[in-house]
């Protein structure tokens, strides 16, 4: 259940202030909408947790007609509010005020000024003109400082991003990321369709968060009608999250270890991924899990003979895991480089508001599926690691636990599914007209939010996707510092970060 | 160490050839129309998320270029008349590379980088599906080093370009760029769904279009995204070494 507390914009941050207990209680997400149709005002909403698991508190904030576009920027109550409050002042034009750095963020330089996209009244053909404007970016200064720019295009393949370090010979002394590079106005390109129309793009909001994006979205939009979805399609989406989940994880350990130069943990972290991209394929009929979670349920079923392949698939894949790990934690090497690197304090972790196994390898406690659980996690049981130091070696290990307890999970649901007959979709009712929820997930990367609203006509008015690397982006800033430049890529594949999640 | 030489011992040699390639019977691949059983209800056209199906006089026309291969026609289908088969091998040649305008050109380009062809990647404005795929080519399963092709990290170092995503306001001058940094004789390859229709998440102020508006394309690797086995065959189909 949301509970929505509606306030004067003017009042947004003393109403943030008294939810979150003073910036105790973590920021979930924050987003603005155009609401000038139905109301007469602009809107900007607030996302925090409830007390309760499935319960939630949001902050609606409006500035009606003729009153100035802005609201008190809550960034310096909550910093994990300031790329929330930069995205609204990009896209809507409505400023945060008292915020400590509004540059530009969706919308890079190139962009007219005055123009807002998201706006509902925003013209579509009129894309603008370019007036390509030198990139600003804070300097540090000092004897023997210089900068490294890397990006967009980097050399390994991977998705673009600009960074710009400042360097004391090795040493990081700052990082200056530029992102939104894949911005493809995705939430706009929703407005408009019907949610069966649109789980198709929702799902291509990222390829390594397919299912978590798809499941979100559909659970958001299953919030808006009394509805009840079939156990056997719960269970499906489980064994998909999970599967998804694990070959993240596995893909990772991996990716880890060319970050390090460490061949063999490379090589076979890739052929694992493979072999389990393969059974994805096998499974539904795509490498990315892609076309199986839709609202209501979900698009087809899993029968019985591939039950018991993806039972093989997981214990065989349990086995040659543990002997990759082995072989990673015995390596001197890949020690050397891993620990007390990159290390993300406890504090900044929790300012930030970061999610995942990036907060958990921070010693937050913190997980959707035992938090708030959906689908049908509160029928399984599984642990929850936590880990301290919030170095590399601990974001690696922390994987290496999840990918344990996922396959746990993944047999649990395989056995229930072995068990279950029936149906695995139902039709939704019609919403009501403006009826708007939140959806969410946990990603292999953390807290995964969609918030859906619904027009008069079941078209999306506004769709809002929070994905987890969203609030963790910030995060690398803070453990980048301090290391030496060559171990920055290996910090950042620790994060294991979506570019095109956080971009849209 | 021992337990490393061990693990490498016991797990022999993984790598697979093109041509030893499986297909799982729920892999949705080219589709294919059965014009006797098409009543004109137009159903599939209308359902298409990306607009990839059409009719053009009378018969139903799969654009797979736009194609998202996610079954949603063959599902609305009330005649059976569409199905997705197992073939993936999507790939088409247009621009050098055109049987019917450039086979001289394509004979010189294939002369020169027919043996060893050195990959620069390009993110345009992917959801990072298709860089993945491209990344598993370098995987021990597909190792593509055993075809002479390798992915280098300079434009200045590559014979192609394969260029995934719709291409994005924000990386439109980054694309041009890198393509005038790459010397000639050079190819691009636009790899999935958004690179080569720039269908896929509509008409948006934040977005430019197909990779073919802004440079030009010689080799369309349809899929979304499409496996490593049809980048490889889109590689082979280019080099003319199928």
């Amino acid at each position: 259940m949301i509970k929505t507390k509606e306030v004067a914009a003017s009042g947004l941050r003393a109403a943030a202030n008294a939810i979150s207990k003073g910036g105790k209680i973590p920021l979930h997400a924050m987003f603005a909408n155009d609401e000038r149709s139905i109301n007469g005002n602009f809107c900007v909403y607030v996302l925090f947790s409830g007390s309760e698991p499935g319960d939630f508190s949001m902050v609606k904030g409006w500035i009606a007609d003729g009153q100035p576009l802005e609201f008190p920027s809550i960034t310096p109550l909550l910093p994990a509010a300031a790329w929330y409050e930069r995205e609204i002042h990009d896209l809507f034009g409505i400023t945060p005020v008292g915020h400590p750095d509004l540059r530009p963020l969706v919308l890079h330089d190139n962009w007219p000024q005055g123009c807002y996209p998201m706006r509902k009244d925003f013209d579509k053909n009129s894309k603008g003109k370019l007036e390509p404007q030198e990139r600003s970016h804070p300097h540090v200064h000092g004897e023997g400082v210089f900068e490294v720019p890397v990006g967009p295009i980097h050399a390994g393949i991977i998705e673009p991003g600009h960074f710009c370090f400042s360097q004391a010979g090795e040493n990081m002394i700052h990082v200056d990321p530029t992102l939104f590079f894949t911005h493809r106005g995705l939430e706009k390109s929703l407005e408009g369709l019907t949610a069966a129309q649109a789980i198709f793009r929702v799902e291509r909001t990222c390829g390594a968060c397919s299912v978590s994006h798809a499941l979100s979205f559909s659970q958001a939009v299953e919030s808006l009608v009394p509805s009840e979805i079939p156990m056997r399609a719960l269970y499906i989406r489980v064994l998909a999250a999970e599967l998804e989940r694990v070959y993240n994880h596995v893909g990772d350990v991996g990716n880890i270890c060319a970050g390090i130069g460490f061949a063999v943990g490379t090589s076979q972290g890739a052929r694992q991924k493979e072999m389990l991209m393969r059974f994805n394929e096998e499974l539904t009929g795509g490498r990315f899990l892609r076309g199986l979670i839709v609202p209501g349920g979900v698009a087809f079923d899993i029968p019985g003979d591939l039950i018991r392949q993806a039972s093989s698939v997981i214990n065989a894949l349990e086995k040659d895991f543990e002997e990759l790990v082995e072989i990673v934690q015995e390596s001197s090497g890949v020690q050397d480089r891993v620990r007390r690197t990159g290390i993300l304090p406890r504090q900044a972790a929790a300012e930030l508001s970061i999610v995942g196994p990036a907060a958990r390898a921070s010693g937050m406690d913190i997980d959707l599926r035992r938090d708030h659980p959906y689908a049908a996690y509160n029928q399984l049981s599984f642990k929850v690691p936590v880990r301290i130091h919030g170095d590399v070696e601990d974001r690696l290990l922390l994987r290496v636990a999840e990918v344990r307890e996922s396959c746990g999970i993944i047999k649990q649901a395989l056995s229930a599914l072995a068990e279950t007959r029936g149906l695995i979709k139902i039709e939704l009712e019609p919403a009501a007209s403006w009826a708007s929820g939140i959806g969410w997930s946990e990603s292999a990367r953390g807290a995964n939010f969609h918030w859906v609203m619904l027009d008069a006509n079941q078209k999306i008015y506004r769709c809002f996707i929070r994905s987890a690397s969203y609030p963790n982006w910030p995060a690398l800033a803070v453990a980048a510092p301090g290391n030496i430049i060559p171990d920055f890529p290996l910090i950042n594949k620790s994060f294991e970060l979506c570019y095109a999640c956080l971009d849209r | 160490m021992l337990r490393m030489l061990k693990k490498i011992m016991q797990q022999g040699t993984v790598t697979e050839d093109y041509f030893m390639s499986s297909v799982p019977a729920r892999f949705r691949g080219r589709l294919e129309v059965t014009d006797q059983k098409c009543r004109d209800c137009v159903k599939c056209v209308e359902s298409c998320p990306t607009g990839a199906i059409n009719l053009r006089k009378n018969k139903i026309c799969v654009d797979h270029d736009a194609c998202i291969f996610c079954g949603r026609c063959v599902d609305v289908c009330e005649k059976k008349g569409l199905r997705h088969t197992l073939n993936y091998e999507c790939a088409h040649l247009k621009g050098q590379l055109d049987k019917e305008t450039g086979e001289d050109v394509a004979k010189k380009i294939r002369s020169v980088l027919g043996r060893s062809l050195a990959i620069r990647h390009v993110d345009a404005g992917s959801c990072n599906a298709c860089d993945f795929e491209m990344s598993a080519l370098l995987n021990p399963v597909y190792d593509i080093t055993q075809y002479g092709i390798d992915f280098v990290a300079s434009p200045r170092h590559a014979d192609m370009l394969m260029v995934t995503g719709v291409v994005t306001r924000n990386l439109r001058s980054a694309l041009e760029t890198v393509l005038q940094a790459t010397p000639t004789p050079r190819l691009v390859m636009a790899v999935g769904a958004c690179a080569c229709s720039g269908k896929v998440f509509g008409d948006t102020y934040a977005q430019e279009g197909a990779v073919d508006k802004i440079v030009p394309v010689d080799i369309y690797v349809p899929g979304c995204p499409p496996r490593p086995q049809a980048l490889l065959y889109g590689l082979l189909l280019a080099l003319d070494r199928l």
